[in-house]
């Protein structure tokens, strides 16, 4: 059984978690994912990979509590076993040398790009980074990036932090100045996904993003994962995690991303009443998007 | 003169009836949970005979001299011979005497199609019913483990041979099994947390408990055969990094699993799965009994089936377990024509699933919130036969209709995964994705690397696959004690 090393908050309901794994680490390259299962009831989740330590053998991944399993997650303490981290798995992300590469990461997003972004640069390319959240507290990863881009642009969609606005903001720019991206990688929430796909197409630029349906094995058994891509229907834990963004059907993503919404909601309504879920008070905190705007 | 004629006709084994006696004996029904009742649980549906029904059952066996029940075996199981041992009342020894040539016996009791091998040749079922193989079959395994009376068998002093086994489901399972006690260190890798391939993802709780697979792998590991699970080979490493590994030989028993969708309009609604994901959901995750486990799965009021096999007979009944007011089966052919073991269609109708034979969906219909609502269908005829030997289904023009339904589950067949053959230069496969072998050895077209069961013959059966282990545990030996040198 795989041994989380670390867990630990760094922002509002963002953890990062080290999970020692040397034999998968090995393997791993950037744009791959692994599936954990936290206990024996647990359900089987899928989550990139956002850092490889190959001399010690840990596993970087950097989740959000979204729900009843990330919640779980964040119980787990440093020295103790998870069932399973099975993995790497999916197609790593396609590397070659373009000249000028751009990866986009958005809120959590951001994590799993760092290594994309380290993968193009150990190829030769030029990169440029462009980063944005929601707020600035909801920043991961900035120091990393700095330190593997060519250039960095920050973005918040509140102003609280760098550029006042969208990620598309300065991608936009950089393309309509004609610096010559040869390939945009996008990693992040499926709406940012599909509005810069959708932006960069009359750009004419590849455009690539990581899909995260909902996923059973990861191995092309289920097909529960099946996106829609141009008119194929490809399996993302096996013909992806990455599509070309032009050809996505983002809205049946979206919703498929929500088929089992109440079972889900049930399950974490249950789980934050549990007072035996040894979980920290501000996840006990915890509420879904449509509450907050209710609250308000 | 008639006292010596009598005497020679006298039999000489335990059962002490004559043959016309044995003729009058009837089949011994098995006794199962009542259909209104089991469509509430999870709960397998037949109990299994007690001792009495099995000795009396056993007592039918006409101890033929041909043995046509053993031919009708696809890998030959003494028959009378287990039988005679169960009138002796050294039921172990009837397990002992199967395990000679199926390890899993406790499995094909259950789920091997008897009715089209060992009881369809039965010489008393040409006359009435066939002696209850397959009952006698899960009696004899049962008992063994009930009772706590599985013995380890010898385990031969260590070859210094080291095997890989990628998959864990029947052929899996069987090389592992037959080559531990050969004396080779067998390490079994599987893609999934839980081991027995479709055993435990596929096949549900009420036709094979779980913990009866379980067994089989408890039983393996205590062997000594090591297992590596969540182990995904073609991503974690390849079959040439085995080799790298010090592993000498390899066997590739990773079953038929990528599942075939109809290709049709509407088909990624939410709603429609795979019946590897809604049986995977409610198998492998157990997401029946959702207090406590965590994976949700869908509970469709109107549930639609696609398909004839006994994959589609196990979806319609889970989605009856979960709570459907309304089960179709929706097939393209006739009942005839339907591969599921007659057994299963039989159990689905007692159920109350509905049956739409000779029609073929054409569309699926959604919500705003792209939700499956309603599948829109065509009827079908007979026409010529195919390729199968099977009546081609024509559609009839303008019989199109519409079936509402809030969960689809398509189970037309799979095909087989290709991560392996992808990253296993000099692996040859045939144009559906099998990986072609030598019938005698297994052997792949790479020498040390052997496969069998699904991945070989495409979607097949358990006892179909359990013996292309033996047989490939058999030339896998040889080759490891004449080719690799230690
Ligand atoms: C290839 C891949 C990589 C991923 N990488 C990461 C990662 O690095 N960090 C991370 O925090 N999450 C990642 N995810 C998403 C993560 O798997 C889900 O957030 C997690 O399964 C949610 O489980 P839960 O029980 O906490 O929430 P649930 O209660 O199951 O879901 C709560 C809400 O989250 C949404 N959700 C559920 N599953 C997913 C999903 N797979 N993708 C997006 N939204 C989902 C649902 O629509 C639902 O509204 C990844 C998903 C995939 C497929
Ligand atoms: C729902 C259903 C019901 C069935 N009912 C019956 C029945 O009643 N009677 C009957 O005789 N047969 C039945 N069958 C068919 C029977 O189950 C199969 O023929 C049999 O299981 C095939 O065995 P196998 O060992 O070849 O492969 P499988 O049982 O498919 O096992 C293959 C294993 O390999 C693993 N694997 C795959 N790829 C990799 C990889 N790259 N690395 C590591 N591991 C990998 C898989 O996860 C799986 O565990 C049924 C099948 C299904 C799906
Ligand atoms: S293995 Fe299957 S076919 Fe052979 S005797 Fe047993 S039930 Fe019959
Ligand atoms: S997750 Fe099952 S096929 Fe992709």
């Amino acid at each position: 059984m795989p041994k989380v090393v670390d867990n630990k908050q760094i922002g509002p309901m963002v953890w990062k978690m080290l999970v020692n794994v040397p034999r998968l680490v090995s393997k791993a390259k950037a744009g791959q994912f692994v599936i954990l299962r936290i206990n024996e009831h647990g359900e089987r989740v899928p989550m990139s990979i956002a850092g490889l330590d190959k001399e010690k053998g840990l596993l970087t991944i950097i989740y959000q509590v979204v729900g009843k399993t990330s919640a779980l997650m964040t119980t787990v303490q440093a020295g103790e076993n998870i069932s399973d981290c099975v993995g790497p798995l999916g197609i790593p992300s396609h590397v070659e040398k373009w000249g000028t590469a751009c990866v986009v990461g958005g809120g959590i997003g951001i994590a799993p790009i760092y290594p994309i972004a380290q993968a193009y640069k150990d190829a030769g390319n030029k990169v440029i980074t462009i980063i944005g959240a929601r707020s600035k507290d909801l920043l991961l990863y900035e120091e990393e990036h700095k330190a593997v881009a060519d250039e960095l642009f920050i973005c918040t969609d509140d102003g609280s932090y760098g550029h006042h606005g969208f990620v598309t903001d300065p991608l936009k720019k950089l393309l309509d100045d004609g610096v010559p991206i040869g390939m945009i990688m996008t990693v992040g929430p499926v709406p940012m996904m599909k509005f810069l796909s959708s932006m960069t197409r009359k750009y004419n630029v590849p455009t690539w993003v990581s899909l995260n349906p909902l996923m059973i094995d990861g191995t092309g058994m289920c097909g529960g994962c099946r996106v829609q891509v141009g008119d194929e229907t490809k399996f993302a834990c096996v013909d992806g995690p990455d599509f070309d963004g032009h050809l996505v059907d983002f809205d049946l993503l979206t919703s498929r991303l929500g088929a089992y919404r109440e079972q889900e909601h049930k399950a974490m309504k249950h789980f934050l009443g549990d007072p035996g879920c040894r979980l920290a008070e501000s996840v006990k905190k915890f509420k879904y998007p449509e509450e907050q705007a209710g609250t308000k | 003169m008639s006292d010596a004629k009598k005497k020679k006709k006298k039999p000489e084994g335990p059962n002490k009836l004559k043959i016309k006696e044995r003729m009058k004996l009837p089949r011994q029904d098995m006794p199962a949970q009542n259909p209104s009742d089991r469509v509430k649980n999870f709960n397998e549906v037949p109990y299994g005979l007690n001792d009495e029904q099995a000795f009396q059952e056993a007592l039918r066996c006409l101890e033929c001299p041909n043995q046509p029940c053993v031919d009708g075996c696809p890998v030959e199981v003494d028959i009378p011979g287990f039988i005679r041992l169960i009138l002796e009342k050294d039921v172990a020894g009837a397990a002992r005497k199967i395990k000679e040539t199926n390890s899993l016996p406790a499995i094909c009791g259950r789920v091997c199609p008897q009715e089209e091998q060992c009881e369809i040749v039965c010489v008393i079922g040409k006359k009435g019913k066939p002696v209850a193989i397959g009952y006698l079959e899960r009696y004899v395994a049962d008992y063994e483990r009930e009772h706590k009376l599985v013995q380890l068998p010898k385990i031969a002093p260590p070859t210094g041979r080291k095997v890989a086994i990628v998959g864990s489901g029947p052929a899996g399972l069987t090389v592992a099994g037959d080559l531990i006690k050969l004396g080779h260190a067998v390490t079994i890798f599987e893609a999934l947390h839980k081991p027995g391939g479709v055993l435990v993802y596929g096949i549900p709780e009420f036709r094979l408990p779980k913990s009866i697979v379980q067994a089989e792998c408890d039983f393996m590991a205590d062997m000594g055969v090591e297992f590596q699970n969540s182990t995904v080979i073609g991503k974690m490493d390849t079959i040439d990094e085995l080799f790298e590994m010090g592993y000498d030989a390899i066997f590739i028993g990773t079953g038929a699993g990528l599942p075939r969708f109809m290709g049709i309009e509407g088909e990624n609604l939410i709603g429609i799965y795979s019946a590897n994901e809604y049986l995977t959901r409610s198998n492998l995750m157990r997401a029946f009994d959702p207090d406590e486990y965590d994976t949700p799965i869908i509970r469709g009021k109107n549930v639609a089936v696609l398909g004839g096999g006994n994959t589609a007979m196990d979806s319609v009944r889970t989605g009856l377990r979960l709570g459907a007011e309304n089960a179709h089966i929706v097939y393209r052919r006739s009942e005839i024509e339907m591969p599921a073991r007659i057994e299963e269609v039989h159990h689905a109708k007692e159920e109350g699933v509905q049956f739409h034979l000779l029609t073929n969906p054409i569309k699926f219909i959604g919500d705003d919130q792209n939700r499956v609502k309603a599948m829109e269908c065509l009827k079908m005829e007979l026409g010529e036969p195919d390729d199968s030997g099977r009546r081609r289904p024509v559609p009839i023009k303008g019989s199109n209709y519409i079936i509402k339904t809030d969960l689809v589950v398509v189970a037309i067949g799979n095909a087989s995964n290709p991560l392996i053959p992808q990253t296993t230069p000099g692996l040859d496969c045939n144009k559906w994705g099998n990986i072609i072998v030598n019938d005698e050895t297994m052997q792949t077209s790479r020498k040390g690397v052997y496969a069998g069961g699904d991945i070989v013959t495409g979607g097949a059966t358990v006892i179909l696959a359990a013996g292309a282990g033996k047989k490939a545990a058999r030339a896998m030996h040889k080759y490891l004690m004449e080719e690799v040198k230690r």
